[in-house]
């Protein structure tokens, strides 16, 4: 074959496959490495036959990592992702700063109305809609049933942190590597601060009183606190502070705790393949300490479009297409209804077959006994159950969150750590401007 | 010899890499340095205004940076420590006949070409892991309590781990430096009856001083820098226990989103490295010149 | 040789050089030997992992969610490409530096290496905002350019150690029988320097390969390279230690091979001019 020759059929090889490209629309979606969006990605064929002109290149990362390029893109418009996959806690920030496109156009059969109320207004800003529900969480205590029976204990449907603190200790033996109680420890806003955030708002704490003032130096923090401790170095996994919920599931998953709080979302896990316990798993609401406040937080993975998108039509597509009704059936039908991503919509808990799924009440109750915009006992300036939603939080909750599982590792006291978090939100806030 | 045509020439061929690495220092710098003067939160866009030395004052004053610094110095320290007296000792080792140098040879090199994120993540996981990594497989078998590394010894652990990625590179170069050494040398030492130590010390170790410090040298460009391992392991904790001074700007600019508060950082970074620099440079100059 | 060599003392070295080849390469091995396994075999105790059943079930898994090809595709490009970039800005200026040498080309080339300890973290808005401008986000071609930036120094310094050990006067003859500046350069120079133009490649190439911070930073998906393909399996939820080992070995496979099989090559180039 000469060159020329083969030029030209290089040529028109390109030529045919650029034509083919015209037609079709590539959307980049980012999104974490959590088992709902990965068995996510292994369905996409159903999305292809409805859309044949849209193809979706994954981006998926770790948490951390995707949380920090997502933010640094939209914060300088990069403009590399059409569809985000975004928290309860980046929402309203981001909708106020009108970084995202409203949703509020959705088709009518996309039924905006079957969205979990308490789930819709943590996403909703000035009556638009900024981001659609994939999966919505609380946290809860799952507890290993057959543990319990041999202690003698029964674990109530609505435990108190004292009910905790037996029952942790009733199942801990640790020559048998048996622990009883698994917490997050490991430091970072949504790892440990989430869980401690919203165990605070139990014991009456809060982070910040109606002037904004930080009040890590009050009573109510140093009793969460030291009650946190106590669990955990009494009764808790070895390696506790580097923990967070991906380290606990295979605890829980390996028959090694007790019991364990944290994202309802985690029940389908425990109770899933992977798990050697997944016939012994019960479930309790989040403990309290008969204030009125449970210590359970409210959170939602959700899609959003940038405003930066060039391909708002084609991502809107895609987002009305993973949160819809029919996807949930589409992953029950392939799955079955333990593995539908949970905690969005209300059809879903009407359904007698997911009814039959032994977590749904209580991931339900869960999530309708947390409420964002009156999170503590004492009034605060601030709306989020497990964060604070102000620009200035991440950094500050997790540098709060080292000192936190500092004090975990031992290497600092719980006086210490309180104190240095005070500081430090007294630093952060004043350079902030919101302490005059 | 040179004539003043080739002077110009050499300018004119030096020039490409001078240019491109001034701007490259250049512009992201003068960039750093505007923005390290702004209050600057990357979520609260059209906010910027003046600070002044704000950022400079917050950074310097955090707690947090003269723990980043002490660690940033125990950690290339302790590194350095390790591969040096290793991989002297690996090299003398190597540089023995024996059996199946081909195949040690390429065994011991194999972490040099290991990505860092990907041997920090097999230690933390595969090892350190205080109930399924391997240390405490042996430990529960020994009837021990496990160890937890990365909580009660995060800093070593994370030398442990910087200091098995660079053993190798100071290994190999050792190596190649002790395998011309002076063989004829070496045996009328022996005949006039100089013991094995002393002839290490008065013959093997001057002979070693210029590949000790070009090791030395590339180390510590490459170690003050240090953070994928930090990252992937400890996230800078327990507290600030391994957090590094380029942690710690991460964690200003990248989870705080402070850009003005992280620049300010990066400028302290740059002026520390480059008083490192100038110490390290007058020390491997006065070596390398010999 | 009149060193008398003993049997013993050629087997007790035998055992030692083994066992710390041995210990120094176990995690490697350990991943490798992971990577075959099923998640729920792979936290078991080493005893009854080593003795289960061996599956490519992970790497079945890790391929069907990543395309590991275009990753590694990425990689290969953006590692030569930068490498390449790199020499041939370089090799001139080393060798102006160690043929022409003026007062201050010693100041030179520490200020080149002093810009390597600038922190990235410190400048990443600043680059996101020029690659924004320039369109070069997610582009390989950008990320050619910061890795090419980010290793000029190291290839000028090696190449400028190497080139000071070629004697003088040979280029001085060459010089004296008409030839020219150029065809110096290229028909007696180069010859010369090949081997240590070798080793600087290569072990540019691996720096290359294995720089995680911008690589992971400036792209997304059309150039993300295998850090980033390392990226969705560090710690999600459930076990991921068989998964994480698949692609570990995928990631790291490629560049450990043509390592071995170059160390020879790598290592002769590796002396920093601090063997003479």
């Amino acid at each position: 074959m000469t060159t020329t020759l083969r030029a030209l059929l290089g040529a028109t090889a390109f030529c045919a496959l650029a034509t083919g490209a015209l037609a079709e629309t590539t959307i980049t979606v980012a999104t974490v490495n959590n088992g709902d969006m990965i068995r996510m990605q292994g369905l996409m064929d159903d999305f292809y036959a409805k859309n044949p002109d849209i193809k979706v290149e994954w981006v998926t990362l770790e948490e951390n990592v995707l949380r920090q390029k997502v933010t640094t893109d939209i914060a300088t418009k990069g403009g590399q992702f059409d569809v985000l996959t975004i928290g309860t806690y980046e929402v309203p920030i981001w909708g106020k700063a009108g970084w995202l496109v409203s949703l509020n156009d959705l088709p009518a059969e996309y039924d905006v109305e079957d969205l979990l109320p308490a789930i819709r207004g943590g996403l909703t800003v000035d009556g638009e809609l900024y981001a659609a529900p994939f999966y919505g969480e609380s946290s809860m205590v799952m507890y290993r049933k057959d543990l319990m029976e041999a202690a003698g204990l029964t674990m109530p449907e609505a435990p108190t942190w004292a009910d905790i603190k037996t029952a942790a200790e009733a199942m801990t033996d640790k020559s048998k590597e048996q622990y009883g109680i698994c917490l997050r420890g490991k430091a970072g806003w949504g790892e440990n601060m989430a869980f401690l955030t919203a165990m605070s708002n139990s014991f009456g704490a809060r982070w910040f009183d109606e002037n904004w003032q930080p009040q890590f130096d009050g009573e109510a923090w140093k009793n969460t606190l030291t009650f946190y401790l106590d669990l955990m170095n009494n009764y808790g996994p070895p390696g506790a502070s580097n923990n967070g919920f991906n380290e606990n599931l295979s605890l829980f998953n390996q028959g090694k705790c007790g019991m364990w709080i944290d994202a309802t979302v985690a029940a389908s896990f425990v109770t899933g393949k992977e798990s050697t316990v997944a016939d012994k798993v019960g479930f309790a609401l989040a403990p309290d300490n008969g204030l009125g406040k449970r210590g359970n937080w409210l959170w939602a993975w959700s899609l959003a479009v940038p405003a930066g998108s060039q391909k708002v039509d084609a991502a809107k597509a895609f987002i009305n297409w993973a949160t819809s009704k029919d996807y949930l059936a589409l992953v029950a039908s392939k799955e079955g209804w333990a593995n539908v991503p949970p905690g969005t919509r209300t059809s879903l808990y009407m359904n007698e077959e997911y009814a039959k799924v032994p977590f749904a009440k209580m991931t339900l109750d869960s999530i309708n006994s947390a409420d964002p915009n009156n999170p503590t006992v004492d009034p605060v300036p601030y709306t989020g159950v497990q964060f604070v939603a102000i620009p200035e939080f991440q950094g500050l909750a997790t540098a709060v969150g080292q000192q936190f599982s500092a004090a975990l590792a031992g290497s600092t006291s719980a006086e210490d750590a309180l104190a240095a978090a005070q500081e430090l939100a007294v630093t952060e806030m004043t350079k902030a401007g919101y302490i005059k | 010899m040179a004539t003043a045509q080739s002077r110009t020439a050499a300018r004119l061929m030096v020039s490409p890499a001078v240019i491109l690495l001034f701007l490259w220092m250049i512009v992201p710098l003068g960039m750093t340095i505007y923005f390290s003067f702004l209050r600057y939160n990357l979520l609260n866009p059209g906010m910027e205004t003046f600070a002044g030395f704000d950022n400079y004052y917050y950074f310097l004053t955090n707690a947090a940076f003269w723990d980043a610094l002490g660690n940033t110095l125990t950690l290339v320290l302790g590194v350095l420590a390790i591969t040096v007296i290793g991989g002297v000792l690996l090299a003398l080792l190597l540089d023995q006949p024996f059996r199946g140098q081909g195949i040690v040879r390429v065994m011991v090199i194999a972490p040099f070409f290991v990505m860092p994120t990907v041997s920090a993540l097999v230690w933390k996981n595969m090892f350190m892991n205080p109930v399924n990594g391997m240390f405490a497989h042996i430990a529960k078998f020994f009837g021990l309590q496990p160890f937890d590394f990365l909580a009660h010894a995060p800093l070593a652990s994370i030398i442990l781990i910087v200091a098995w990625q660079w053993l190798p590179f100071a290994t190999l170069i050792l190596l190649t430096a002790l395998q011309s050494l002076d063989r004829e040398q070496q045996e009328a030492a022996e005949m006039d009856g100089a013991g094995a130590l002393s002839r290490f010390w008065y013959l093997t170790v001057p002979h070693l001083t210029r590949s000790i410090t070009v090791v030395v040298l590339i180390q510590t460009i490459f170690l003050l820098s240090v953070f994928a391992e930090i990252l992937v392991t400890t996230n800078g904790g327990p507290g600030t226990a391994s957090t590094n001074i380029p942690y710690l700007v991460y964690a200003q600019s990248l989870l705080a989103f402070d850009v003005g508060g992280g620049s300010a950082g990066g400028i302290v970074a740059v002026i520390l490295a480059n008083i490192v620099a100038f110490f390290l440079m007058r020390m491997i100059g006065k070596n390398l010149e010999a | 040789m009149s060193r008398n060599v003993s049997q013993t003392r050629v087997t007790l070295v035998t055992i030692a050089a083994w066992t710390v080849g041995f210990l120094i390469f176990f995690p490697i091995l350990w991943t490798i030997l992971m990577s075959f396994k099923t998640e729920g075999d792979a936290i078991k105790t080493p005893i009854e992992m080593l003795t289960s059943s061996w599956t490519l079930e992970s790497y079945h898994e890790v391929q069907e969610r990543s395309d590991y090809f275009r990753h590694f595709w990425n990689s290969v490009v953006i590692s030569l490409g930068s490498t390449l970039v790199a020499l041939i800005i370089a090799i001139p200026a080393a060798w102006s530096m160690a043929f022409v040498p003026g007062k201050r080309t010693k100041d030179l080339l520490m200020w080149m290496l002093s810009t390597k300890m600038m922190p990235a973290v410190g400048v990443l808005v600043p680059m996101y905002l020029m690659f924004r401008d320039f369109g070069l986000l997610d582009s390989r071609l950008g990320l050619v350019g910061v890795l090419t930036l980010i290793n000029l120094p190291i290839v000028v310094w090696m190449l400028y150690t190497y080139f000071k050990e070629i004697p003088g006067e040979i280029l001085e003859a060459a010089r004296m029988d008409g030839a020219s500046l150029r065809s110096e350069i290229l028909y007696v120079l180069t010859p010369m320097a090949v081997p240590g133009i070798a080793s600087t490649m290569l072990l540019n190439v691996i720096l290359a390969w294995n720089e995680a911070f911008w690589t992971l930073q400036l792209t997304t998906s059309k150039a993300a390279p295998l850090t980033q393909f390392i990226a969705s399996y560090s710690s999600p939820e459930g076990l991921f230690y068989a998964k994480l080992s698949a692609a570990s070995t995928m990631a790291i496979a490629p560049i450990l091979i043509l390592g071995w099989f170059s160390q020879k090559q790598l290592v002769r180039g590796l002396t920093f001019g601090a063997v003479k």
